[in-house]
C-alpha cells in the first residue's frame, strides 16, 4: 500500500476543501511579509517555544508550587505571564481554527491517514506516540534554544549559525525517523 | 506612532500577529501532521518551499530594514554542542509528533486531537528541561559556544552574496520540485 492511495492532498472535508490550496510559496511569502512586519513592529522574531516554556512554568506551579518555579534559574528569565509570547501562541491557535472554519476543512482528527496506514486506526497509539514525539520535541526546542520559527525561520533569514545548524541537523534526524518509521514495511 | 511599540498594545497585536501566523500554516497546509510526514519522506515538498521562501523573502527584508536602521537583529548564540544535540532530538521529536511547536498550535485549533496530546508532551518536556537546566548550563552549553554569530560575518562575505546563492538554490529546487511533480501527474 502506497502512502499516495489513502492521502490525496487536501483534507477531504465536506464542500470547500479546495480553498485550503494556497500555494505553498505565497504562504512563505505571506510568512517572510510577517516576519518583516513583526521585527519592525514590535521589535520581536517570530518564535513559539520561548513563551511555551513559560506555559511549562505555570503547569509547574501547582504541582512544585510559585516559589519554587521562580526559583528555578530556567524560568527565572521567563517568568510564567500573559506577556507577548504568550499570547502570540493564543493567537497561533486561533488562527488555525479561524483558516479552518472559512475554508470549511474544521474537522476533529484522532488519526491521521498516513498514520493510520502504517500503524492502523488506534487513537490510543497515535495519543502515546504523540505525547512522547511533544516531550522530545519540547526538550530538543529548548536545548537548541528555539524551535523551527524562532531557529529556523527567524534564526534561518538573520542568517545565525544556530539557525543553519538547528535546520542542517534536525531535517537529517527527522529523515531517519520517518524512514524508520514508514519505510520498513514496504 | 513610535516604533517599536509596547505595553497593552504589543499584547493586542501578539493576538493579530500569532493569528496571521496561524493562520498562514494552516492554509498553507502544514498544520497537517500528513504534510510534515510527508516531507520528511521526501513525499511532499510543501514544508521545503514554504520555509525557503519564508527565509529569503524575510530575510532580504529584514536586512534592508536593519541597514535603514530601522530593526535589530535577534541572534541566538550558536553554542554548537546544544543546538546540534537539540536539533537532533527535535527532528525525531517533530516526526513521532507530527508537528513542530508552531504548527501544533494551528492544528489544534483545527480540529486535530493528537496535537492536543502532543502539546500536552510539550509542557511536560518544558517542566523537564528546566529541572535539568543548571546542569545543561555548566556542561553542554559551554562546548562550542561561538557567541551570537552570523554567516555573513563568519565566512567574511556580503550577506546578500548569501541571499543571491540562497534564492538561487531554492529557485533550482523548486523548479526541480515542480518538474518531477508534473511527470509523476
Amino acid at each position: 500500500m502506497t502512502l499516495q492511495a489513502t492521502y490525496d492532498g487536501a483534507r477531504p472535508a465536506a464542500g470547500a476543501a479546495a480553498r485550503i490550496d494556497w500555494t505553498p510559496y505565497a504562504i512563505g511569502v505571506g510568512i517572510g511579509v510577517l516576519s518583516w512586519i513583526v521585527f519592525l513592529v514590535v521589535n520581536n522574531p517570530l518564535g513559539i517555544t520561548t513563551a511555551l516554556s513559560q506555559v511549562s512554568g505555570a503547569v509547574a506551579t501547582p504541582l512544585l508550587g510559585a516559589e519554587a518555579v521562580a526559583k528555578n534559574s530556567y524560568w527565572a528569565r521567563n517568568l510564567p505571564a500573559l506577556d507577548y509570547g504568550t499570547l502570540f501562541l493564543v493567537g497561533t491557535l486561533f488562527g488555525g481554527l479561524g483558516s479552518a472554519l472559512l475554508a470549511g476543512t474544521f474537522r476533529i482528527e484522532q488519526v491521521p491517514e498516513v498514520w493510520a496506514g502504517r500503524f492502523g486506526p488506534s487513537p490510543m497509539k497515535r495519543y502515546a506516540v504523540a505525547f512522547l514525539g511533544g516531550i522530545v520535541a519540547m526538550v530538543g526546542a529548548r536545548l537548541a534554544n528555539g524551535c523551527t520559527s524562532g531557529n529556523g525561520i527567524s534564526g534561518g533569514l538573520q542568517l545565525a549559525l544556530s539557525g543553519w545548524v538547528f535546520l542542517a541537523v534536525m531535517f537529517a534526524t527527522g529523515t531517519a525517523t520517518a524512514f524508520a518509521m514508514f519505510r520498513t514495511a514496504r | 506612532m513610535t516604533l517599536p511599540v509596547t505595553g497593552t498594545a504589543a499584547l493586542a497585536l501578539a493576538l493579530v500577529f500569532g493569528f496571521a501566523f496561524g493562520f498562514l500554516l494552516h492554509r498553507g497546509r502544514v498544520a497537517d501532521y500528513n504534510t510534515i510526514v510527508r516531507q520528511f519522506l521526501f513525499e511532499d515538498f510543501t514544508v521545503l518551499k514554504i520555509m525557503m521562501t519564508a527565509i529569503v523573502v524575510g530575510g532580504v527584508g529584514v536586512f534592508l530594514m536593519a541597514q535603514f536602521g530601522w530593526v535589530k537583529f535577534h541572534i541566538k548564540p550558536a553554542d554548537l554542542l546544544a543546538v546540534s544535540l537539540g536539533a537532533a532530538l527535535f527532528g525525531v521529536g517533530m516526526v513521532l509528533y507530527g508537528y513542530c511547536p508552531g504548527t501544533a498550535l494551528a492544528a489544534i485549533g483545527g480540529g486535530s486531537l493528537h496535537a492536543l496530546v502532543g502539546a500536552g508532551g510539550m509542557l511536560v518536556g518544558g517542566i523537564l528541561y528546566a529541572l535539568v537546566f543548571d546542569w545543561v548550563k555548566a556542561v553542554i552549553l559551554p562546548v562550542g559556544a561561538m557567541g551570537r554569530v552570523q554567516l555573513h560575518t563568519l565566512l567574511g562575505v556580503s550577506p546578500w552574496a548569501i541571499f543571491a546563492v540562497l534564492a538561487a538554490v531554492a529557485v533550482a529546487l523548486f523548479v526541480t520540485i515542480e518538474r518531477m511533480a508534473a511527470k509523476r501527474a
